[in-house]
């Protein structure tokens, strides 16, 4: 497929990784406990939401095993319900939220942006150690019989009607809440006040742009789900409350308010997907992203639009006519957008140089998964459709083609795209090709037949099901052990490039971006000095000119 | 304070080196160019988490709007079982002590280290004085079964009169059965309300605390001063915060 | 085909005949619904193709080996304002056409017969105004609008029927309706689409609908011998309602002949509608909705009477356009005993062989 490529590596046999950098500066564990590297912060929540990332992929497997069969054989119920619950609210807010921020964007973002560290590097390590404690709670709710709630903690029933470990559930969530807050903040602190000399606004990659829009839905959207999770988990203690009608409370604001920070939360997770794919497109067609502008000023309007929907989620649930109107209309306004990125990426490839290294793959992927994705959001936003589909299966698929098709297809895009960058080596090519194009497979294979099982009607979180849906269950389990694989092997494959990859060089794609033009792996302090940036974000024709300086120089 | 370059912002790369040279005082962090662009960012990052803190409490008053607006009438009485005198006076104490932090904040940026001193400890101690009188509150409400979830009692507000003193002055009239019950709701939002609040004071005078301790050895008033300035705009929002509890809570009646 | 195993082939035939990829469309609205759908389909395929074309297209025509130098481009507004307005344009379609399904769905019409549904945990409890009761069973006549009056009696619930493509939720301590007219006689299910707890999946049942003459005699065979409106009578004399709602000159609480529909006045100068949601909230928290003139004395029946009693109430209060039958109720309050005030599940009062067959999960 690529018998052409834009890789360029150094001469491998005189190649070494340089000495110092910032995994070889200190040593032992207390140097990466205490560190406040934003690098070494960003390795630290990789190897964790990895480990959480298996975790629920491990309890995905479970459910899709269940539903192989109409009848609930596998597991009881109740186990059942505990499964989806626990596969929800780990993938949620221990996979998604954090996965491209806190490891790529923790990575790459102050790189980007030519400072040192992020603005409040205590601040980051105090948010990977929030983290861990959320997992914690999460791994011990587990441990002790787990919750089933649903990831949603749907009041009355999440207050008043069950045993299970609601509380501990509860405090994770809001803990790992303050986790993602704090990285949201240090993000735009540090892009508002840690720009190098002459990076204005206009001129930071489209990833920054992504990750400040991602920011703000954190700082301001969070706090709203905290607060409204002490007071569930209040109203179960003292039992007393404001969501439980038999006690004069509104079930209906538990639902507003969760939504005021869950909606945004699923920008939050795709935000900052949207802006790896927007490096990782204009790198692999050499290419300033066409119309950056208004790819960046999308992400921001999808920020705040996306401030302004989430009642979309309770069309059926007695809210006015009135009311569900409004909600379907700038339910509408925020689609748009999102239209408006996917086109401008197609375009960049226009008179591009295109070459379909790994990342592009995922990338490419992402672009068709993303749209399907989004078009069917559309079917959910329109009112009158809403009705049908809600609650069935066709969320299910809607909401994992943009969380995994989307989101995790964009996380593996970055992951492949910076790993030089992260780790000095480069992952081999052949096989994360065939990984990116088995994950491709595998996921359409799972996802789409739960469109049609939604339309045909079948209620999401069920056990059990009538038997004329079973052979579209079973194509979706058959697609979700392909993706399995799909999703192994990456893990096999980067981590022996650890020891036998080949060196990378500082910049084996060509990339213009800053983090590019600097040692990999880096320095701890990033740059020798700090970096002056005199040219437009995306200028191949710049590095070009540099690359020429530097040859005629040596 | 040393001389402050001013961070280049269009200079040559040479420029920023000789800044970066200068410009070294032991509280400026390594990632940082100048003492200005450190000021700069971390009190930005305070405003920022201070809006989240409106976004927390924000939560919190969109549950009371509701629940007032439903169930007014419990609202009214309930709130009458407060003690208008005891929050006058912890408002009062509060102001003062938003007074005295910023007292604290100017005697820093002016290097008066005895003044500093001084000022921190007056809020130190008014911040304990809030909290005492908080808890003569909540001690009154124990008393008087208004603690929700635990033992709580009706019998004030179906049977007003069985409350001397309070009838005396309010001369309210029995709430029906279901309506006396959502006074429960009443005192649940006001100990959620002034109970994170506390929390939030709570964390304030730990810091006030460390900051006493560190202002004798004489930090603050070397020209670093935004930590100061940051725990001020943090006990001015707590402050704020009250400032809106207040009438919430205790003056739902008092209205035109 | 004798190199398949059997029982694998037999799988296979039985998984072939049972294959759906679309569900039935069994009432008026599901048409109106579907072609939207296609609608949007449609919409969806079109702007797939789309950027898939493009994609394919660009990757072949500037693919390294051919295309080795890149030109740059800075963007667009022409285009960029193309794909900003066509896609604007296609969704405000999308969003008035389901907007104008969505109000058609959740506006039932005036002349549409009333069925009440209860879920609880787990469980679909269906009330027809004949007094009919069923379990996980819903019959129905087709040709007919039949409104749902869904209230919840612990945690949310949410009633589906895919085959006729409506839904609502069911919340506790709230009505909440939809309306459907089914057009083809059949046998659909029903699901509980609202996570509710350990047996969710289980909280499902069909849909029977039957021709009107089929109905009718669907209606003979299953009474209970009691109507919701005699339930509802019954319960109203044993809770000693008549006590103060008796329609007499001196009576402590309003008269509540042909209350139903009417515009109360409220203390505080404004009106309210006595809807099947006001009279329910009147019953269990009354304080919350005095009419003028009336003193706060009536004592809540929160926690004493279950939903359905309620519901029992409301169309006994409904039904109720003379004093006459107030009386009549008045006289017989003394024959019943004292006891029987206390929180008697309505359903439990008909004798066990009145029954219908519907009780009896399917």
């Amino acid at each position: 497929m690529s018998t052409s490529t834009i890789v360029r590596l150094p001469d491998q046999s005189t190649a070494r990784i340089p000495r110092m950098n910032f995994l070889s500066r200190e040593n032992g564990l207390l140097s990466w406990l205490l560190t406040s590297d934003h690098k070494r912060i960003a390795i630290l929540y990789l190897i964790s939401i990895t480990f959480f990332f298996f975790v629920g992929g491990a309890l995905a497997g479970l459910i899709r095993l269940e539903l192989l069969t109409p009848q609930s054989d596998l597991m009881a119920t109740d186990t059942y319900n505990k499964v989806f619950t626990m596969h929800g609210l780990i993938m949620i807010f221990f996979f998604l939220v954090p996965s491209v921020p806190a490891t790529i964007g923790n990575f790459v973002l102050p790189m980007m942006v030519g400072a040192k560290d992020l603005a409040l590097p205590k601040i980051n390590l105090l948010s990977w150690y929030l983290y861990i404690v959320a997992g914690g709670l999460m791994l011990y709710t587990m441990a002790v019989g787990g919750v089933d709630t649903g990831w949603t903690f749907t009041t009355p029933l999440s207050t008043h009607y069950l045993n299970t470990h609601v509380i501990s559930a509860g405090l994770a969530v809001f803990v790992a809440g303050f986790s993602s807050i704090f990285t949201g903040l240090n993000f735009i602190v540090t892009i508002h006040k840690m720009r190098c000399p002459g990076m204005t606004w206009f001129r930071l990659p489209l990833f920054v742009w992504a990750h400040y829009a991602a920011s703000l839905l954190m700082v301001l959207g969070t706090p709203v789900l905290a607060i409204t999770l002490v007071l569930v988990v209040l109203e179960r203690t003292v039992h007393i409350g404001v969501f439980d009608p038999a006690l004069g409370g509104d079930p209906l604001l538990f639902q507003h308010l969760f939504w005021f920070y869950s909606h945004p939360a699923v920008y939050i997770m795709i935000l900052p997907g949207m802006g790896v794919i927007s490096e990782v497109i204009s790198t692999f067609s050499r290419k300033r992203v066409f119309g950056y502008t208004a790819v960046a000023f999308s992400s921001v309007a999808i920020a705040v639009f996306g401030f302004f929907v989430w009642a979309h989620h309770m069309f059926i649930m007695g809210i006015s006519n009135y009311a569900a109107l409004v909600f379907s209309l700038l339910t509408m306004l925020v689609a748009v957008p999102s239209a408006i990125k996917i086109f401008n990426w197609s375009f960049t490839l226009y008179k591009g140089s295109i070459t379909f290294e790994t990342p592009m793959l995922y990338a490419i992927g992402f672009l068709g998964l993303f749209t399907i994705g989004g078009m069917t959001g559309v079917f959910l936003g329109t009112a009158g459709t809403d009705i049908h589909l809600t609650e069935t299966y066709f969320v299910v698929a809607h909401f994992h083609f943009v969380m995994v098709g989307g989101m995790l297809m964009a996380f593996l895009a970055g992951i492949h795209f910076w790993w030089p960058k992260i780790t000095g080596r480069m992952y081999p090519e052949k096989i994360s090709q065939l990984a990116a194009v088995v994950t491709f497979i595998g996921f359409n294979l799972t996802f789409f037949p739960q469109f049609i099982l939604g339309m045909l009607g079948m209620p999401r979180r069920y056990a059990s099901y009538p038997p004329e849906f079973q052979i579209l269950n079973v194509f979706s389990t058959a697609g979700a052990t392909v993706l399995g694989v799909g999703y192994l092997l990456p893990v096999l494959y980067l981590t022996w490039s650890l020891k036998y990859g080949k060196i990378a060089g500082n910049n084996p794609w060509q990339a213009t971006g800053l983090e590019w033009q600097t040692q990999s792996p880096p320095l701890t302090e990033n740059f020798t000095r700090i970096p002056i940036m005199d040219h437009e974000a995306y200028d191949y024709e710049w590095l070009e000119n540099q690359q020429q300086k530097e040859v005629a120089s040596a | 304070m040393p001389d402050s370059p001013a961070i280049a912002s269009s200079g040559a790369a040479t420029a920023v080196e000789t800044a970066h040279a200068a410009a070294h005082p032991d509280y400026l962090r390594h990632h940082f160019e100048s003492v200005e662009q450190q000021a700069d960012t971390t009190n930005f990052a305070m405003w920022l988490f201070l809006l989240t803190e409106v976004m927390f409490f924000g939560g919190l008053f969109m549950a009371y709007l509701i629940m007032r607006n439903w169930y007014y009438p419990a609202f009214v009485e309930a709130s009458h079982h407060l003690s208008i005198f005891w929050g006058t006076t912890n408002t009062a104490v509060l102001i003062t002590s938003s007074f005295t932090m910023a007292m604290g904040v100017w005697c820093a940026e002016t290097r008066r280290k005895k003044g500093l001193l001084l000022s921190l400890i007056l809020t130190f101690c008014l911040g304990l004085v809030f909290l005492c009188i908080k808890g003569i509150e909540w001690h009154a409400e124990w008393v008087q079964h208004h603690v929700p979830g635990l033992h709580y009692s009706v019998e004030s507000f179906v049977n007003p009169a069985s409350d001397p003193e309070i009838y005396a002055e309010y001369h309210d009239r029995a709430l029906s059965p279901a309506m006396a019950l959502r006074t429960e709701m009443y005192f649940f939002l006001y100990f959620a309300m002034t109970g994170m609040h506390a929390l939030h004071m709570i964390v304030g005078i730990s810091i006030l605390g460390f900051m006493i301790l560190r202002a004798r050895a004489g930090s603050y008033t070397n020209g670093h001063v935004t930590f100061v300035e940051n725990v001020g705009l943090y006990w001015h929002f707590v402050d704020i915060i009250w400032i809106f509890l207040f009438p919430l809570l205790y003056l739902v009646s008092r209205h035109g | 085909m004798s190199h398949i195993s059997p029982v694998l082939w037999q799988y296979l035939v039985k998984w072939l005949t049972n294959f759906a990829l679309f569900p039935p469309e069994a009432s008026k609205i599901a048409p109106q619904m579907d072609a939207l759908f296609f609608f949007m389909v449609l919409v969806s395929l079109v702007g797939l193709t789309i950027v898939v074309l493009l994609i394919t297209a660009f990757s072949i025509l500037y693919r390294k080996e051919r295309h080795p130098v890149a030109e740059q481009i800075e963007g667009s507004t022409l285009l960029e304002a193309t794909w900003t307005i066509i896609p604007l344009g296609l969704f405000l379609i999308m969003f008035v056409w389901g907007a104008l399904i969505y109000f058609r769905v959740y506006t039932p019409p005036a002349n549409a017969m009333n069925v009440y549904v209860v879920g609880k945990q787990w469980m679909w409890k269906v009330e027809h105004a004949g007094g009919q009761h069923e379990i996980n069973a819903l019959h129905i006549p087709a040709g007919r609008p039949i409104q749902l009056t869904l209230i919840s009696q612990d945690v949310f619930h949410s009633f589906s029927i895919p085959a006729f493509r409506v839904k609502r939720e069911a919340i506790p301590g709230r009505y909440t309706t939809v309306w459907f007219e089914a057009t083809q006689p059949g046998t659909y299910h029903f699901f509980c689409t609202q996570y509710c707890g350990t047996e969710h999946s289980h909280m499902t049942g069909d849909v029977v609908v039957m021709t009107p003459d089929g109905y009718k005699k669907w209606l003979a065979e299953s009474t209970s011998g009691m109507s919701l409106a005699q339930n509802g009578e019954r319960l109203f004399a044993s809770l000693s309602c008549t006590a103060c709602h008796n329609d007499r000159a001196d009576a402590r609480g309003p008269s509540l002949v042909n209350v139903y529909g009417s515009r109360l006045p409220l203390p505080n100068g404004g009106t309210v509608v006595a809807d099947d949601a006001f009279l329910r909230e009147a019953i269990l928290d009354p304080s919350q909705h005095l009419t003028q003139g009336f003193a706060p004395i009536m004592p809540t029946y929160q926690g004493q009477i279950s939903e359905d009693g309620v519901i029992s109430l409301v169309e006994f209060i409904k039904g109720l356009h003379s004093g006459y039958r107030l009386q009549q109720t008045l006289t017989t309050t003394t024959l019943l005993p004292e006891s029987e005030g206390k929180a008697v599940p309505v359903r439990q009062a008909p004798p066990q062989s009145h029954l219908a067959k519907g009780w009896v999960k399917p």
